[in-house]
């Protein structure tokens, strides 16, 4: 049972970790990004690379993988996505698909499209178990553990910078009105860009923290695409907590449905995202309102 | 004036090009082969390209005075690509002969063309047992998953696995490893207690494993494609399974010779079902996995290479039989009934169901010059596939 929950929860964190940053650049920026996960994809390569070609410990792939996606995605905002903030959605779409079309196709040519395996340090690798010959049984990996506390920890973080940092407050006046953000002095575009690639770095990030559980080929944008669509839709755009626990939500439900109902698999997520979007069509914990 | 110049140039560059045209035609003998070069099953053809390059390299490319010439698709194993790729193959490159064919959708996207056309199809990785009887054109050289299901069922139970939860890839072949598994291991007295589909696509196995896991079976038996095993098999240990004593076994594509080595030590000990170990000893065998060895920068051969290498030769041995002149018909008669020593041991391609009849081994994951070998334990020999007994 807790097993399950546990389980569940890990996979939600790691969904949000994917998600926020998408969260971020549609709720906030009001850009769709589908080319999200290549970003995140972008991460997980980094890290395998570094793991298998120079031996690089893993610890220290996770803050340089952030910095690669971050990095990656600064420079595509400033070449790319910067003259697409004004378009219609439609172009951003088919924009940010090309570019999902094209990372796949070139990670597809340069590292091949077999399923990459790390190999985890021995410290992350047990397996701790609590009152196991009780209802109330909990197993969990040590990794699973690992993913979790990394999660809360960056969640806590991104919601104190947000409320309580002054970049916080600008890039939230930049959002609210980009014009009057403008006027009183705020480098509207540096905001963006500072934004576009703590976001990219995120899904970096969760990429990396990713490659184990989810697998990583070079399909992985694709796989995952629909997954934070779903985070961000069912949690809503304006908030952090909103996408939080929208993904806590599917990676219960997801791992709970596979578990209780092996047969219906995949389903299940996509009936309670209905269901939910039938019943708040603005999301969980929009503000109402404010499309 | 103008026209007739221009007809009698076309006339000049017909009866130019025509002789060489009809040349190439007759001197050429086409292997149209498609595989998953790239996409998650991507290691299976890579695995095959590499077997059918190394057996024309070693046995010369030219037979019955016609040069082999294989051309090599990628249908990313997408089954709506690999019939567009064979009708071309079949239309524009007029191919004598179609193989390849990395997974049972595709070989089944495909069968129907080769009926209309009456080309032979040599299906080398595949392994639905009714693959076959898709199409009279079809012949086998990989395995029937069937085959190697009932050995693993025959051998558990005789090794105080009583009660088996079963966990296969919701397709062809897992159904077929399923139900084939779970008829022979009732019949010799077990249980299954439950049956787990894990969709194709879907790489997160925790969920299903940990049900396994609260369902205390004695062991887990594994169906998963050629390259997704080591998935099944991290996660298996990361939940601890082994040290609950759920023991881990399957048919050999699980422990594939591909990735064993990637999976660590944490393998050692399981027992799986299969036609083919790199590990099998025979002069024959040694000498295949050193030369495809030595031609591929050090990859070891697994079951798929196998499968394209044997293909091959089917292809060639008939070729030279038909002396260059056949049809498709009288190729498909020269693939039926040949009888040879495969890498993988003694093999024949049965003549009524045009499926592959070989030993059966039943192996064990040990450490042989500090790698990671199947190593084969027990025999069962000629084993036709029991999906087509009845």
């Amino acid at each position: 049972m807790l097993t399950i929950l546990f389980d569940g929860v890990a996979y939600g964190m790691l969904l949000f970790i994917l998600a926020v940053g998408l969260a971020v650049t549609m709720g906030l920026m009001n850009f769709i990004n589908l080319a999200h996960g290549a970003f995140a994809m972008a991460g997980g390569y980094i890290t395998v690379l570094l793991m298998q070609k120079m031996g690089v410990p893993f610890l220290w792939c996770l803050p340089l993988s952030f910095m690669g996606a971050a990095l990656l995605g600064a420079v595509l905002e400033v070449t790319l996505y910067r003259r697409l903030y004004g378009k219609p959605h439609l172009d951003q779409v088919l924009f940010s698909i090309g570019l999902v079309f094209m990372a796949v196709a070139s990670t597809d040519y340069f590292v091949g499209s077999t399923l990459q395996i790390i190999q985890l340090p021995e410290f992350l690798k047990g397996r701790t178990e609590l009152w196991m010959d009780t209802p109330f049984a909990l197993g969990m990996g040590h990794y699973r553990l690992f993913i979790v506390a990394v999660c809360a920890a960056l969640t806590v973080a991104l919601q104190l910078i947000l409320s309580k940092t002054r970049f916080g407050s600008r890039l939230r006046a930049a959002v609210d009105d980009q014009r009057v953000a403008a006027g009183l002095g705020i480098n509207v575009n540096v905001v963006f860009l500072a934004t576009f690639a703590v976001g990219s770095g995120l899904a970096g990030l969760g990429g990396a923290l990713g490659a184990e559980v989810l697998g990583l080929d070079p399909t992985f944008p694709f796989k995952f695409m629909v997954y934070f669509l779903i985070v961000v839709a069912v949690g809503g755009t304006t908030t952090i907590t909103g996408p939080l626990l929208a993904a806590l939500l599917l990676g219960i439900a997801d791992v709970a449905g596979k578990y209780y109902v092996p047969k219906l698999g995949a389903f299940i997520v996509y009936t309670l995202m209905i269901v939910i979007l039938i019943w708040r069509p603005q999301g969980l914990f929009s503000r109402g309102g404010k499309s | 004036m103008k026209k007739r110049l221009f007809l009698s140039a076309v006339a000049v560059a017909i009866a130019f090009t025509s002789p060489s045209f009809s040349f190439a035609q007759d001197n050429t003998f086409k292997v149209g082969l498609i595989l998953p070069m790239t996409g998650p099953f991507a290691s299976t053809g890579k695995q095959i390209d590499a077997a059918v390059k190394l057996y024309l390299a070693q046995n010369g490319d030219t037979a019955a005075g016609k040069k082999i010439q294989v051309i090599l698709k990628d249908d990313a194993s997408t089954p709506d690509s690999t019939k567009r790729l064979a009708q071309e193959l079949i239309v524009n490159d007029k191919v004598n002969v179609l193989a390849g064919f990395g997974l049972t959708p595709l070989a089944f996207a495909t069968a129907p063309l080769a009926t209309q056309s009456k080309t032979p199809m040599v299906v080398m990785a595949a392994a639905t047992s009714s693959i076959t009887q898709a199409s009279p054109y079809v012949v086998r050289t990989s395995f029937a998953l069937p085959q190697a299901a009932v050995a693993i069922a025959d051998w558990a139970p005789k090794n105080g696995i009583k009660k088996v939860v079963t966990l296969v890839s919701d397709f062809g072949p897992g159904i077929d490893a399923e139900k084939f598994f779970k008829d022979r291991f009732t019949f010799n007295g077990g249980v299954v207690t439950e049956t787990l589909r894990v969709p194709l696509r879907n790489p997160d196995f925790a969920p299903f494993l940990q049900k396994v896991r609260d369902l205390k079976p004695d062991a887990m038996y594994v169906f998963v494609p050629s390259g997704a095993g080591a998935a099944v098999v991290k996660q298996y240990i990361e939940r601890g399974m082994d040290k609950a004593g759920i023991k881990l076994i399957g048919t050999g594509d699980v422990t594939d010779d591909d990735i064993l080595n990637g999976m660590g030590d944490s393998t050692l000990g399981m027992v799986t079902s299969h036609h083919y170990s790199a590990a099998h000893k025979s002069a024959v065998n040694q000498k295949f996995v050193a030369a495809f060895e030595k031609a591929n920068g050090g990859l070891r051969p697994n079951f798929m290479a196998v499968g394209g290498y044997d293909g091959m030769r089917v292809i060639v041995e008939a070729l030279k039989t038909t002396k260059g002149k056949g049809t498709g018909d009288d190729l498909l008669a020269a693939m039926k009934g040949q009888i040879f020593e495969s890498p993988r041991g003694p093999m024949f391609i049965d003549a009524q169901t045009r499926d592959v009849v070989h030993n059966i081994y039943i192996r064990k994951v040990e450490k042989q010059n500090g790698q990671l070998y199947n190593v084969e334990f027990e025999t069962i020999k000629d084993v036709k596939d029991p999906g087509k007994a009845k």
